[in-house]
């Protein structure tokens, strides 16, 4: 028995005894320690076999079909250190962050470990049968997870409703694209259908494949099969926000990269400019609404979209590339995306877990309400500064450098693909480039107006700082962040394994193979420190005086400013609102009420924003008002009379039998 | 680390410092002189600077640690794009820095710190010019980035070095469609990123219209000296980048003096003629509204996509 | 845009001769200016008179500012303050405020008669004094309104130059 295999044992004995413990009184502690261990050993497992041990692991008659089937190769490996890596931080956070009366129902509880143990099989299924076991599994869980608050609202349940019908229309697509894939093969394992795949007809795998991108994409959170993700994440509890948010999509991208790339091998390029220009308008439509948005965690969630839309256009270059027959280029854009996988996951963790605690502060995830956090929660304001630095791609940042790995490959493919490519690589440099500025703005305004200034309601000024195991939980996360963003040369090996390709060597300083290029954010980061210290230091020396005086704020010399006064995230996105109209199409709503004494003094002046996700208003509402239709139809059939539904069955037979009787 | 690598990251920064507020001045003069006015001599941005530098440093209250380290960042992040930018030297200090993502990112970090800066303040100037500086860098981006990926196509590389040489060993690639069209973009960019008009107006005193002002208004002393050195500098720097992507004659290739002495005065000349481009042109133009700043932008745009659109068909 | 250069062509320089340095002592804490002086206005209660002569001060013909004085946005870039007018009862308070937002060495100029003995709204109701009953004042340019060109000379005297 290998490490790779003892650490996957570990982790999903670990995780089921964990679920086991939820009987037991003191169970917040034990299931979020249990939940840390359970990512420790999946680290340990993903690792071992990016290492290079990789097992298999066959247990026929536990399944229907060919049994369950495990076995973990460096790309599984990849994700499934990523989502131990996640299960760690935020289970060493759940530990006091889900000590609440609605959070520690045993069947929440319970739910957790299960769900990580279900993540950590997904990548590590090698059938069909197993895959969609665990990938079921692992939605149940997340769904029991997501509506554990159902008491706060209707909204919640809402958000159950559309995440669990959302998540199983995937699955059923998922379910069509592979039971058409294995129906060409002789069994349901995945090396049979990595040996079927090669003798495909193209419009056979082309039905496989667009099934498999519209199931595994709507779990990535891919416009249009989005509608679930910006309701879900706000209103789970915020650690299962960054387990999904973290590590659940990046399973939709594993799916993506195992059928399309793995068992079918390639494939029409077609196929990837499909990924590209999808990821291409996930990335600038998620970021475009998060820019917009003013609820702290509905703006994380939609800025997961962009994420994985940048991942998806780094993946469809990568099998753009590769149907050119440039393996190396395909190799540097895979490599770019699976960083940027792995490089989201930290940083997604680590800014959920310090909007999970501004939540424990404050009871609310207005941007609108927040402000001034920094003197009373120093450490969450620089765990969420950190975490936008990471995901805004200014370097030292995390996201800077898988980005700059993007764009490199983005611009060294134009030569390589003819006409296709000097069409498609542009218009992706410009969406990747529209995207880091929109992401930029919309960071700025998260931390800026959320986290600086001064606070904007009673809520947000009575803050206090989180318990202690909520900041080791960020912590985890934000040395991650700080590592991955200074050192990724650390990890490339490993994305590299996993990408199947050496496209980017050197230790300190990145270097293209076969390409120039090269990138030091470890240099970088200290000549930006050396800078600063020699300003300071230059300054301190020149400076006739060097005592700050405290002065009161520039008030234009009238009164003292309320908080009343202050830029609110509202305000701050409204130039941007106003130069996306067209797109995003906000419904205004300014009420003016005048005094009654006079209608020229104006008594209050009400505005109100809201921003409908359009895609979502015309694609979904058509078909949701069709299904109604199609439901109050059927409504007519169904009066509530026995003897109706009596004659149904009656006829119904008779109908089959007269059938039969002619037929035959 | 080339011999000429060290010469260029020690005289650079320091041209750049001590040249900025230089071309600040003159921009002014020229501006002076096209107005009827005989200005204040080009020197003045220095007795500027030097004034701020002897008064009170100011806290104002409320304000956190992100108010008082902005200026430190801002200066910093554009002093490493002048110490890594091939401006005199075609060789870099720190060559894996000088690329041109990563010169890009470092400029935007600086508007950022900024704009964080303007934000912690809590004042509704400070709020409304990191929104408007935010919606303008967003916009810019595309541009800026696509202009850079038509620049660089031809080269193979990012790098900087390696555009600017490859241009003096093939100087009609200037004259090409694809390197037209990608200047006349980065002009434009140019323009909107370091806050001139027609996208701000450096002198303004009307709050509604400023964008950069806007951001800094509570910045005292030597804090403001910071800020409008900085300022200064992402100026010559932007200007620098024009002049030695797109004409990078008289940069020194070899470590003697002379070769270095060239390069310096080379680049003193291209920007400071930019600069007084850029300081005449301003006479004729007058400030655009906030909201047609995007259209501008998204002009440029098309024309960097067209640049684009050049390098490949048109070789 | 051709009208626009033929014009600038054809009016060239409109700025007057500089007069001599004025004689007279400098105000203390000038000195250390060094040259430039950054200028925040203050309308403490005027008949915008003065304003009227400012603008004229810093237009082309004196151009005000080839001495290093500047007009500034906000109190926190400025060295002095220049304060036209009466102090009314509602602008002594953000008077003081202004004053106390400027960062040291910090100087105020009072311009116009009004602002440097209430002229003639002196003993009106709404009026809580000069400039220099409610902050110091370190030069006072006399005139109702004061003439650009004295404006000009009590800037230099900031300047130096």
């Amino acid at each position: 028995m290998n490490l790779s295999a003892t650490g996957m044992a570990a982790a999903v004995a670990v995780g089921l005894v964990t679920a086991l413990l939820a009987v037991i009184r003191a169970r917040t502690a034990v299931i979020g320690a249990g939940t840390a261990l359970t990512g420790a050993a999946a680290v340990f497992a993903g690792a071992a076999a990016l290492a290079g041990g990789s097992f298999s692991l066959v247990l026929p008659g536990v399944l229907p079909l060919s049994g369950v089937a495990l076995t973990l190769d460096p790309l599984g490996g990849l994700f499934v250190a990523v989502t131990g890596g996640v299960a760690v931080a935020t289970g060493i956070y759940a530990v006091s962050y889900a000590d609440t009366p609605d959070l520690r129902a045993r069947g929440v509880q319970v739910a957790l470990p299960v769900f990580v143990v279900a993540m950590v099989l997904v990548p590590a299924a090698a059938n069909v049968a197993t895959l969609l076991v665990c990938w079921e599994l692992m939605a149940l869980a997340s769904l029991v997870l997501v509506v554990a608050e159902h008491r706060r609202g209707p909204q919640v349940a809402s958000a159950g409703r559309w995440y669990a019908v959302m998540t199983h229309l995937g699955f059923m697509s998922v379910l069509i694209g592979l039971m058409v894939f294995v129906a060409h093969a002789p069994d349901d394992s995945f090396t049979a259908l990595r040996e079927a795949g090669r003798h495909l007809s193209p419009a056979v795998a082309g039905v496989v494949f667009v099934a498999a991108l519209a199931g595994f994409g709507s779990k990535a959170g891919i416009v249009p099969l989005h509608a679930w993700l910006p309701r879900a994440h706000p209103e789970a509890p915020s650690h299962v926000s960054a387990l999904m948010s973290a590590a659940m999509v990046n399973l939709g991208v594993y799916g993506l990269v195992r059928v399309g790339v793995d068992l079918l091998g390639g494939g029409a390029a077609w196929w990837w400019l499909l990924v590209l220009a999808l990821g291409a308008l996930s990335a600038v439509y998620g970021i475009l609404q998060a820019a917009m948005s003013s609820d702290l965690k509905r703006l994380l969630g939609q800025s997961t979209t962009e994420n994985m839309g940048l991942v998806l256009i780094g993946v469809g270059a990568a099998g753009l590339f590769a149907s050119f027959g440039d393996h190396t280029l395909a190799a540097l854009a895979l490599t770019a995306a699976l960083l940027h996988v792995v490089g989201h996951a930290a940083f997604k963790t680590l800014l959920f877990l310090a909007a999970g605690s501004v939540l424990h502060a404050t009871g609310s995830r207005d941007l609108d309400a927040l402000g001034g956090l920094r003197p009373v929660m120093p450490v969450t304001t620089a765990a969420f500064g950190l975490g936008a630095l990471a995901a805004s791609a200014l370097p030292p940042g995390t996201a800077f450098v898988s980005e700059w790995l993007l764009l490199q490959a983005l611009i060294h493919g134009l030569p390589a693909g003819g006409v296709t490519a000097a069409i498609a690589m542009p218009v992706a440099v410009a969406a990747v480039a529209l995207t880091a500025g929109l992401a930029v703005a919309t960071f700025v305004k998260a931390f800026g107006v959320g986290f600086l200034a001064r606070p904007r309601s009673d809520a947000a000024s009575n803050a206090h700082e989180s318990p202690f195991t909520m900041l080791a939980g960020m912590g985890v996360a934000a040395v991650v962040c700080v590592v991955l963003a200074l050192w990724p040369a650390g990890i490339l090996p490993a994305v590299q394994a996993a990408a199947g390709g050496v496209a980017v060597s050197g230790d300190v300083t990145l270097r293209l193979d076969q390409a120039t290029g090269a990138l030091s954010p470890l240099l970088l980061t200290l000549g930006l420190v050396a800078a600063v210290i020699v300003v300071a230091g230059v300054v301190r020396a020149v400076v006739a005086r060097r005592v700050r005086r405290e002065a009161r704020l520039w008030d234009c010399g009238g009164g003292p400013m309320s908080a009343r006064m202050e830029y609110t995230a509202t305000s701050f996105a409204e130039p941007l609102q106003r130069v996306f109209d067209d797109v995003v199409q906000p419904e205004l709503d300014v009420d003016v009420s005048h005094h009654q004494e006079s209608r020229y003094l104006v008594q209050a002046v009400e505005y109100r924003r809201k921003m409908p996700d359009r895609i979502e208003r015309r694609l979904y509402r058509p078909v949701l008002s069709v299904i109604t239709a199609w439901g109050e139809a059927g409504r007519v059939l169904a009066p509530g009379s026995v003897h109706r539904y009596l004659g149904y069955g009656f006829y119904a037979v008779c109908g089959v039998l007269i059938l039969l009787a002619v037929t035959r | 680390m080339s011999a000429l690598g060290v010469v260029g990251g020690v005289v650079q920064p320091v041209l750049i410092v001590a040249g900025s507020p230089l071309l600040v001045g003159l921009m002014r003069q020229v501006r002076a002189r096209l107005e009827g006015r005989a200005g204040a001599g080009a020197g003045q941005p220095w007795r500027d600077l030097r004034k701020l530098l002897r008064k009170e440093r100011i806290a104002p209250r409320g304000t956190s640690e992100v108010f008082r380290f902005a200026p430190l960042v801002l200066v910093a992040t554009t002093l490493v794009v002048a110490v890594v930018v091939p401006f005199i030297a075609t060789e870099s200090a720190l060559d894996p820095v000088a690329d041109l993502f990563a010169v890009v990112a470092l400029l935007a970090l600086g508007a950022v710190a900024l704009a964080l800066a303007g934000l912690d303040t809590g004042t509704a100037f400070g709020g409304m010019g990191a929104s408007r500086e935010m919606t303008i860098l967003a916009l810019v981006e595309p541009t800026l980035l696509v202009a850079i990926f038509a620049l660089s196509v031809r080269v193979g590389s990012t790098n900087l070095g390696a555009i600017v040489s490859s241009t003096l060993h093939d100087p009609a690639r200037v004259i090409s469609p694809a390197s037209l069209l990608a200047a006349v973009a980065l002009i434009v960019v140019i323009v909107a990123e370091t806050g001139r008009i027609p996208v701000d107006n450096p002198s303004t005193h009307l709050e509604l219209t400023m964008v950069h002002e806007a951001m800094v208004l509570e910045y005292a002393g030597p804090d403001l000296a910071l800020v409008e050195l900085a300022s200064a500098m992402r100026l010559s720097v932007f200007l620098g980048l024009l002049a030695n992507l797109f004409a990078p004659w008289g940069i020194a290739t070899e470590a003697t003096p002379l070769a270095v002495l060239i390069g310096v005065l080379a680049l003193v000349v291209k920007v400071g003629v930019l600069g007084g481009l850029l300081a005449a042109a301003e006479v004729f133009v007058a400030k655009l509204r906030l909201f047609r700043v995007p259209e501008l932008l998204a002009g440029s745009f098309l024309l960097a996509l067209l640049a684009v659109a050049a390098s490949f068909f048109l070789v | 845009m051709l009208s626009l250069w033929r014009k600038i062509l054809r009016t060239g320089r409109v700025a007057e001769p500089p007069p001599p340095l004025p004689e007279g002592d400098r105000p203390e804490g000038a000195a250390v200016l060094g040259g430039s002086v950054q200028i925040r206005h203050v309308d403490a209660g005027s008949c915008n008179g003065c304003e009227i002569e400012i603008g004229s001060a810093f237009g082309p013909v004196h151009d005000g500012e080839r001495y290093g004085a500047r007009l500034v946005a906000s109190p926190r870039h400025a060295d002095a303050l220049l304060v036209t007018g009466v102090v009314t009862r509602n602008m002594a308070e953000p008077l003081r405020r202004t004053f106390d937002a400027v960062p040291a060495p910090k100087l105020v100029v009072a311009v116009g008669d009004c602002a440097r003995n209430c002229g003639v709204f002196a003993g009106a109701y709404g009026v809580a004094g000069a400039v220099r009953d409610v902050v110091p004042v370190d030069v006072e340019i006399p005139g109702c309104p004061p003439r650009p060109e004295a404006i000009v000379e009590g800037l230099r005297k900031l300047t130096g130059r």
